[in-house]
């Protein structure tokens, strides 16, 4: 490069200056490609980055893939792609708008028990052949596509896990409060895979608030659909892609206007975001979080698939709001912040039942693992070093299992949860992770590439600690 | 119902010994960590106010009411909440207290626990208010309890034991020893017998008291059997050798004792939790369960580390009895819950000093103390290895030949 003039690099310099130049600003280093801020690029990298993307579009014009086929169909793989979301169905309007029915919370008879109900067991049985059958079977290639295969949100919406945080007179499955229920099944969807777990469960999220929370007239607009055969994809969504997220401190914002309000700003971990055709949108009021039911043909909504480390299948994305109009019957609960700090529980509620459910995916599979394996002519669970690793697995996801049963059995006899669920996600992010971590080195490098399923619930198991709503109890 | 409470019928209990804890132990708890080997008088007392709650049903101390099953009542088929969820609950409020003193109660020996588990019904009524110590640990064998080189050699009506046991806990102040022994060396552990040697017994000899890191209020002693002869009646249990069954016998107190010893971390772990989080809100640093910790101060993110943990323990503790209630078998979750619980309270105690500073370093306050009382709890009744190495074996379905 010293001196020299004409050469084929400079050449390309020269016809890609003007390019160069535009794309300036976006190649300002600072949160893409991993770099800081702190990083430049000087006159050569910038050539250099500018040729690197004449390099990418020519390989894109080669296999055909043209912007316009881009635009068209909605890639949830890959992400950047922006599309309106679904025009969705119309929920007729129904009921008044005073205060709907409530599922009752279930009595204590004050007695210390770790088993579960008849109905519970009952359901747990279904679910987790559900489990072991569909979703375990599906989970590498739901991962790879980043999508749920239809027949495993057929059997979910058959066996009527969308309908499970209804009470039964709105036509949901449980006399009772069931946040305990939604608990064991969680934990017994993740066994199968916590990504197809997402996705089976993101519908019934949003109609369990709307169950809790709703009034008559939200209750009859929307629940019928989620009871019914034609459940649609709907999606609660609290998280925004900021470090340091506070659910309690929301960028989204919801101004008042006339009768309705104005939503504006951006949502992530938005559960099958292009087929989703009602949102839970969490944004500041008057300075206090609040829940806003938004339907996916409102005006100001885009959608853009947002793949991530892993809950793939769950089809991540994120929810662009600008401007966005709605009615004053869409807020979902009160705006003082108690519908929404039950909400944001009872969401870590289900996550840590997640976690449960796929560290003891972990422990089974390395049980097995390590006892088969050989090395220095013996298993390896023969040494100490492997097995207390089996032990430790064993013990933590114990402990986290009756940490979120206790949260999880509070809520549902109406008691306060908040620093059980707290405690529970502060360890099932921890060890949770600790436990993916271990799965991983357990089987070494086998461990580390996709024909053992412990790679995949490494990359799950982080999203523990990182997401706020989504899925609910 | 799934319900992780403490169970109603034992909140008055757990409350009652909170409150002991609170006004008998803690005015005295420095008193006789720096005076370690005096006898804490003021026991006696305490002693007389707990029979008066043992009376009710469920015992404050270590040995409480053993592994039995032999009480198949009416309700048959119901979830009971019965003696071992009240001892747990009552042992961790006492250790919130006071670990040592708790350890030092008069006829709440960790013997006392090793008879209720394993005598028949004619030793239970004839060692009824007897203060039992336990005597296993030998100056080379530790964790390898089944290596024991102690004897028990039967003449006539008696039996004559002799050997050296070390880490009797209230060795000197007790009033009889549960000695293990072994009757024939080679036949191994199976051959583990245990007895009960009064301390008048002409051929025990306590030798000496240790100096302690913790738990200094509860003496520690040496203790050596020269032709030590006691009554053929005194062997607990069976006397048969019976090969199959093992150690399984002997073995059992620990299902008993193990969640015991998890309480006694839980409750020494909460004294530190508490008190540190008292004295972070005093300095302005306010524990919020909704917030991301990453979002809160340093501290406050440790705390909630702290507490999640801790809880762990306490809910792995509670199963475990609550399991040997319902006479399921509990020998894992009992490994469990001593696993976790004894480097929970090591964690814990050790975070909170550090937490705290000086102030925590300091004599002026427990602190300092508990994180040196808590290192005893993941080491006796079972290291945490050894805990390990049971949990281990039982989830990998392996054989101490296999998983050594």
């Amino acid at each position: 490069m010293t001196g020299t003039t004409g050469g084929p690099l400079a050449k390309g310099v020269t016809r890609s200056y003007s390019f160069a130049m535009s794309i300036m600003n976006s190649l300002r280093p600072g949160g893409r490609h991993g770099l800081s801020s702190r990083e430049t690029r000087d006159p050569i990298g910038l050539a250099v980055a500018a040729v690197n993307r004449l390099a990418q579009s020519d390989l894109i014009d080669r296999v055909g893939l043209r912007r316009q086929t881009e635009q068209v169909v909605y890639s949830t793989t890959r992400n950047g792609f922006r599309v309106a979301t679904a025009a969705g169905r119309q929920f007729a309007r129904a009921g008044r708008r005073t205060a709907g029915a409530r599922p009752v919370t279930a009595e204590s008879r004050g007695v210390f028990d770790l088993t579960p109900t008849d109905d519970e067991s009952m359901l747990l049985e279904v679910v987790r052949e559900l489990a072991d059958e569909l979703l375990r079977p599906a989970a590498a290639a739901a991962d790879e596509a980043c999508a749920a295969p239809d027949e495993v949100l057929a059997a979910a919406q058959e066996v009527g896990l969308p309908g499970l945080g209804v009470p039964d007179e709105l036509g949901g499955i449980m006399e009772e409060r069931s946040a305990m229920a939604g608990t064991l099944v969680a934990e017994a969807l993740a066994r199968g895979d916590m990504g197809l777990a997402v996705a089976t469960l993101a519908p019934g999220a949003v109609a369990t608030a709307i169950g809790l929370w709703g009034t008559e007239a939200q209750q009859q607009t929307y629940l019928p659909a989620f009871t019914g055969t034609d459940v649609p994809a709907a999606a609660l969504t609290i998280a925004e892609p900021t470090v340091l997220f506070d659910p309690f401190s929301l960028s989204t914002t919801a101004l008042r206007d006339g009768d309705g309000f104005v939503l504006d700003g951006m949502k992530s971990a938005v559960v099958r975001g292009a087929d989703a055709e009602l949102f839970v949108v969490a944004a500041m009021l008057d300075g206090t979080p609040a829940l806003f039911l938004v339907e996916s043909g409102t005006a100001g909504l885009e959608v853009e698939a947002d793949p991530s480390m892993g809950v793939r299948a769950a089809g991540l994305s994120r929810l662009h709001l600008s401007g966005v109009r709605v009615g004053a019957d869409a807020l979902l609960g009160d705006t003082g912040g108690a519908a929404y700090a039950e909400c944001v529980r009872l969401s870590r509620l289900a996550w840590c039942a997640l976690a449960v459910g796929t560290g003891q995916a972990v422990l089974d599979y390395v049980k097995d693992y390590v006892n088969g394996r050989e090395a220095f002519g013996e298993p390896i669970s023969h040494r100490q070093s492997v097995a207390f690793m089996v032990a430790d697995i064993a013990i933590e996801v114990q402990a986290m299992r009756l940490l979120t049963w206790k949260a999880a059995s509070r809520a549902t006899r109406g008691q306060d949860f908040a620093r059980e669920v707290g405690l529970a996600r502060q360890l099932c992010t921890e060890k949770g992770m600790r436990i993916g971590l271990d799965g991983v080195q357990l089987l070494g490098g086998h461990g580390f590439v996709k024909e053992h399923p412990v790679e995949r619930w490494y990359r799950d198991l982080r999203a523990v600690g990182v997401m706020e709503g989504v899925v609910m109890v | 119902m799934i319900n992780l409470e403490t169970p109603r019928k034992h909140a008055g209990l757990a409350d009652q010994a909170h409150q002991l804890a609170m006004n008998m132990l803690r005015p005295i708890s420095r008193k006789y960590d720096r005076a370690e080997h005096e006898y804490p008088k003021e026991l006696d007392m305490l002693a007389a106010l707990i029979d008066g709650v043992s009376e009710t049903g469920a015992t404050g101390g270590a040995g409480a009411g053993g592994v039995r099953r032999d009480d198949a009542g009416a309700d048959a088929g119901k979830v009971r909440n019965g003696a071992n969820l009240a001892s747990v609950l009552s042992v961790a409020e006492m250790c919130w207290g006071d670990t040592a003193l708790l350890l030092s109660m008069p006829r709440q020996g960790l013997g006392n626990s090793a008879i209720a588990s394993v005598a028949n019904e004619e030793q239970l009524e004839r060692y009824k208010g007897t203060w039992a110590a336990m005597a296993i640990t030998e100056p080379g064998t530790g964790s390898d309890s089944a290596n024991i080189t102690t004897t028990a050699v039967k003449d006539g009506d008696e039996y004559v034991i002799n050997g050296e046991k070390i880490y009797v806990t209230s060795g000197e102040r007790a009033d009889s020893v549960v000695v293990w022994a072994t009757l024939d060396k080679e036949l191994g552990r199976a051959a583990i017998k245990s007895f009960l040697v009064r301390k008048d017994n002409p051929g025990l000899k306590v030798e000496r008291l240790e100096h302690k890191l913790g738990i200094r209020a509860s003496d520690t002693a040496v203790i050596t059997f020269t032709d030590c002869r006691v009554p053929a009646e005194d062997l607990l249990g069976s006397p048969e050798i019976d090969v199959k069954s093992g150690f399984a016998g002997a073995m059992a107190t620990f299902d008993n004792t193990r969640p015991l010893v998890a309480a006694m971390a839980v409750g020494c772990a909460r004294a530190s939790l508490d008190l540190t989080r008292d004295l972070l809100e005093q300095a302005g640093v306010v524990i919020d369960y909704d917030r991301p910790a990453q979002a809160q101060s340093a501290a406050a993110a440790t705390f909630l580390r702290l507490e999640a943990d801790w809880e762990g323990a306490k809910l792995l503790m509670m199963q475990a009895a609550w399991m040997a209630d319902n006479r399921l078998p509990n020998s894992l979750e009992a490994s469990m819950a001593k696993a976790k619980a004894g480097r929970v309270g090591s964690d814990v105690t050790l975070s909170c000093v550090q937490l705290c500073g000086t102030l925590g370093y300091s004599e002026a306050e427990l602190l300092e103390k508990w994180a040196r009382d808590s290192k005893i709890l993941d080491i006796f009744e079972g290291t945490q290895q050894i805990q390990q190495l049971i949990v281990a074996r039982r989830i990998l379905g392996l054989s101490s030949a296999e998983l050594k």
